[in-house]
């Protein structure tokens, strides 16, 4: 029984990395009808940032951390925003796709070509300490990522039920054309969504660099990670999203111990099909009145 | 649709079999290679542009459907059932799931749509790599076995590509055939106004699992002709980023266009071995071109045709209104 | 027996009740008028009898079939077709393609529609029918390049492609100018004399008094009142409806 609750406490650590991913994919989606097919390398290169602050400029932890935010903030937030996304919003959805297809496969090369091919790997950033929670061993890496993922989710929820800001985002995830007349820039909002969603996953690749090894292609199932906790938590929530990360940790974690490698990807499987039978929208997922 | 643009059509088509009937001759083995994967991605990205392009119905397993058509090709082939018959069940296959993607079709919507048929990519490639007794999991399936009818065999990549190169033809018949055709129409008016489609009788349901159907059995054709080509299959072939990569070929080309999917499976498949010499950047390039088609281009690359034709109506004909060519 | 029947239809989207218990029957070879203020009810009328929306209580019979809630695209293959007061039309095809999409469904089964049966003829009176709305000179241009008032057009035309028993006109003057709606009017009334139902929304009060012989009045969702052009006219129900108190 502690191995099961040991066990779940490490996936609901990783769970809460994915989560953040997946949240701020539901973010975009929300706000910008943007499928981001290249979420995962939006981790991905933070990481990589993160490494060069942190690793090779010897920059204290906390410096390192702000200004791998802010790099990814300002890059894949920001720039990525104005320079691609304004001008194909208008096209619709499918240019976009394929454009954030385009994008995931510039950057992930590019950091192979240009940086390395190779696994660089990254100091751990809270201690593998075990601590002893009554019967329970955890370790200060898994209860500090719980700690800060939570924080940040918290933070991010603050702000968007108690700002105004927030509540503009709202509205806009609603009903963009109405939000728009009641005089909100949704231009503006986007911009700032992307850039939210650019914070959180450098967020999460700071956390995810000690645990994972930094390598230009762990982007790929990250992304797919992001996808799949958003489909079966639901997308149009960020408690869906929430809900989604975590189940993808737990789950993860439970299989690789209890299962075999034949059936490891059973169980997810299974999740899938019943979600996408039973509930399609996602099971904290709203269903929408229209299209 | 005005008869000259389809007669039009019908005319290029016949020279670009005659092109591709002539051309194998000059080419190595190598870039034959190359022309019989184009083709064989052409007959895929067919499909996909008759269920996204036409019916505007989202399908992101593409390759689910393609897998369909592969495995049944492999698996009944080590079991000596002979090449056409594997094909054939493939196909109907492919037929049949896509009919079962088709019902949620019905029900949900564009996002929900491109979410469940994602899903569905994941389910068919999980089931690949884990029913290892039927497909051999990870490892796949080697030593695909070519078509042969008695003595003839159609083992040489030459013979092959010239099987390929009639099964090709064969769709792209049958493709043309069903989009001039009501049905055509019935899915671009579906595509154009669903609402409207509705209500002058149009049967969202009908039209809506046929789009699906049809063009997930294209994809299990494409899948069954794949198999042999290579000679070895394995999960890794069939997953998202498949679909992705069909997704691309039609998008680029051009959505909703019957020359669409001809440009895009050719810009996808010989583009990034053009950039082949390029020492490792030719996947940066290929990306970056990618965006900056997407940028200046959105329509596809059938935009540059558009353009050639309405610069060319205007010097023939000033006065024409020009009804852009579906 | 009625030709298009409707009982206590209601509909509700979410706490708006957009109709009431509203009855009302169609007479085969009448010409309908369907008035009142915005918003009472009048399209999502015809959108519940047309199966664009589910009614949340009441009937639709058609020559004695219950069709309540039926899909669209089966209300079309029984005889009711439509036009909209917001045009609604296929962009990007052309108006010739416009018109056959509106009558390639009516006969024949899926699959048969592979082949090109019925094709040429089905074409034949598509032109005919564009020549007899003035427009045949367009049909090889996209729908959305035309004008306003040759949209609302080739909006008739399609609904008449199915050869319907009853059509149900949207507003259909609304946006037009007067040597349209002459034009219309005048067409309108050749069909009704060919044997045409029609059901007619309209805000142009010259029109509907001159068009038709029976007036249905809605407000808020109810059904206020019914009658000849002179009655109606002199209804203070009605005048209250339009001018409040």
């Amino acid at each position: 029984m502690t191995d099961f609750v040991q066990l779940c406490v490490a996936g609901v650590s990783i769970g809460a990395i994915y989560a953040m991913a997946a949240i701020g994919f539901v973010l975009l989606w929300q706000t910008s009808n943007t499928i981001n097919f290249a979420q995962g390398e939006f981790v991905v290169l933070p990481a990589f940032a993160m490494v060069l602050f942190f690793v090779i400029f010897r920059f204290p932890f906390a410096v390192a951390m702000v200004a791998t935010v802010l790099v990814s903030t300002l890059l894949l937030g920001f720039g990525v925003k104005e320079l691609l996304v304004t001008r194909l919003l208008k096209m619709g959805v499918l240019p976009l796709v394929i454009a954030t297809i385009g994008l995931s496969l510039l950057i992930r090369y590019s950091l192979q070509q240009f940086w390395t091919p190779l696994a660089l790997p990254f100091p751990a950033i809270f201690s593998r300490d075990p601590i002893r929670l009554g019967t329970i061993v955890v370790s200060l890496e898994e209860l500090g990522n719980i700690l800060f993922a939570a924080a940040t989710i918290g933070a991010l929820q603050v702000f968007i039920t108690h700002t105004k800001l927030g509540w503009a985002m709202q509205a806009v995830a609603q009903n963009r054309t109405l939000a728009s007349v009641l005089g909100i820039n949704v231009g503006r909002l986007v911009t700032i969504t992307f850039m939210l969603n650019a914070a959180l996953t450098a967020i999460a690749a700071i956390l995810i660099a000690p645990v994972y090894l930094v390598k230009y292609d762990i982007g790929v199932s990250l992304g797919l990670k992001a996808f799949y906790a958003a489909i079966i938590g639901g997308f149009n929530q960020i408690r869906g999203a929430l809900l989604g990360g975590l189940l993808v940790g737990v789950v993860e974690t439970l299989s690789a111990a209890y299962i075999s490698s034949h059936f490891r990807d059973a169980f997810a499987l299974v999740i899938l099909i019943a979600v996408l039978l039973l509930k399609p929208e996602g099971i904290w997922g709203v269903k929408e009145e229209w299209a | 649709m005005p008869l000259g643009r389809w007669a039009l059509r019908g005319l290029a088509l016949a020279a670009a079999l005659a092109l591709c009937v002539v051309l194998p001759s000059t080419l190595d083995q190598y870039k034959l290679y190359v022309m019989s994967l184009t083709l064989v991605y052409a007959i895929l990205a067919i499909g996909l542009n008759l269920t996204l392009g036409y019916a505007g119905q989202i399908s992101l397993c593409h390759a689910a459907f393609m897998a369909f058509g592969s495995y049944a090709v492999a698996i009944l082939g080590q079991h000596g059932v002979p090449f056409e018959i594997g094909l054939v069940i493939g196909v109907t296959l492919a037929f049949g799931w896509g009919l079962v993607l088709g019902f949620p079709a019905l029900k949900v919507k564009h996002h929900y749509l491109a979410m469940v048929t994602l899903g569905f990519n994941i389910i068919v490639f999980l089931v690949l790599r884990n029913w290892e007794s039927l497909t051999g999991g990870s490892f796949g399936i080697s030593n695909v076995a070519r078509p042969a009818w008695g003595s003839l065999s159609f083992k040489s990549d030459r013979a092959y590509y010239f099987y390929i190169l009639a099964w090709a033809a064969v769709v792209v018949a049958s493709a043309y055939w069903i989009l001039t055709s009501r049905w055509g129409r019935a899915f671009r008016a579906i595509r154009e106004n669903e609402m409207r489609a509705e209500v002058v009788g149009v049967s969202l349901m009908n039209y809506k699992l046929m789009a699906f159907a049809v063009g997930a059995a294209y994809a299990g054709m494409g899948g069954a002709l794949f198999a042999p080509l290579l000679g070895y299959i394995d999960p890794g072939a069939y997953t998202l980023d498949r679909s992705i990569q069909f997704l691309m070929m039609v998008v680029l080309g051009g959505l909703g266009r019957f020359e669409g999917p001809f440009i895009g499976a050719l810009v996808v498949t010989v583009l990034p071995e053009v950039l082949r010499g390029s020492e490792g950047l030719y996947l940066i390039i290929y990306a970056l071109a990618v965006i900056l088609m997407m940028l200046f281009m959105p329509k596809g690359l059938v935009g540059l045709w558009d353009l050639a034709w309405r610069s060319s109506r205007s010097v023939i004909s000033p006065s024409t209104s020009s009804a852009s060519p579906r | 027996m009625a030709l298009l029947e409707i009982r206590n239809l209601t509909k509700h989207f979410f706490r708006l009740s957009a109709l009431s218990r509203v009855s009302l029957s169609v007479e085969p070879g009448e010409l309908l008028g369907l008035i009142g203020p915005n918003g009472s009810g009048k399209t999502t009328l015809f959108n519940c009898v047309t199966g664009v929306l589910r009614p949340s209580d009441g009937q639709v019979f058609f020559r004695g079939e219950d069709i309540t809630g039926r899909n669209a695209d089966a209300v079309y293959q029984r005889g009711i077709a439509r036009t909209f007061q917001l045009i609604q039309l296929f962009p990007e095809m052309t108006v010739l393609e416009n018109m056959l999409v509106s009558a390639q469904e009516k006969k024949g089964r899926l699959f048969a529609r592979l082949l090109r049966r019925e094709e040429v003829e089905e074409t034949t009176r598509a032109l005919a029918l564009l020549e007899f709305l003035g427009i045949a000179g367009l049909k090889d241009g996209l729908a959305s390049n035309l004008s306003y008032g040759q949209q609302k057009l080739l909006d008739f035309g399609m609904a008449l492609m199915s050869e319907p028993q009853v059509i149900l006109l949207d507003e259909p003057m609304a946006g037009v100018n007067p040597a349209m709606i002459k034009n219309l009017i005048g067409h309108i009334l050749e069909l009704n004399a060919r044997g045409y139902t029609f059901v007619v929304i309209e805000h142009n009060m010259e029109v509907v008094m001159s068009l038709c012989r029976r007036i249905v009045v809605l407000s808020q969702g109810e059904r206020i009142a019914e009658g000849t052009p002179a009655e109606i006219a002199d209804n203070p129900l009605v005048l209250d409806a339009y001018f409040g108190r």
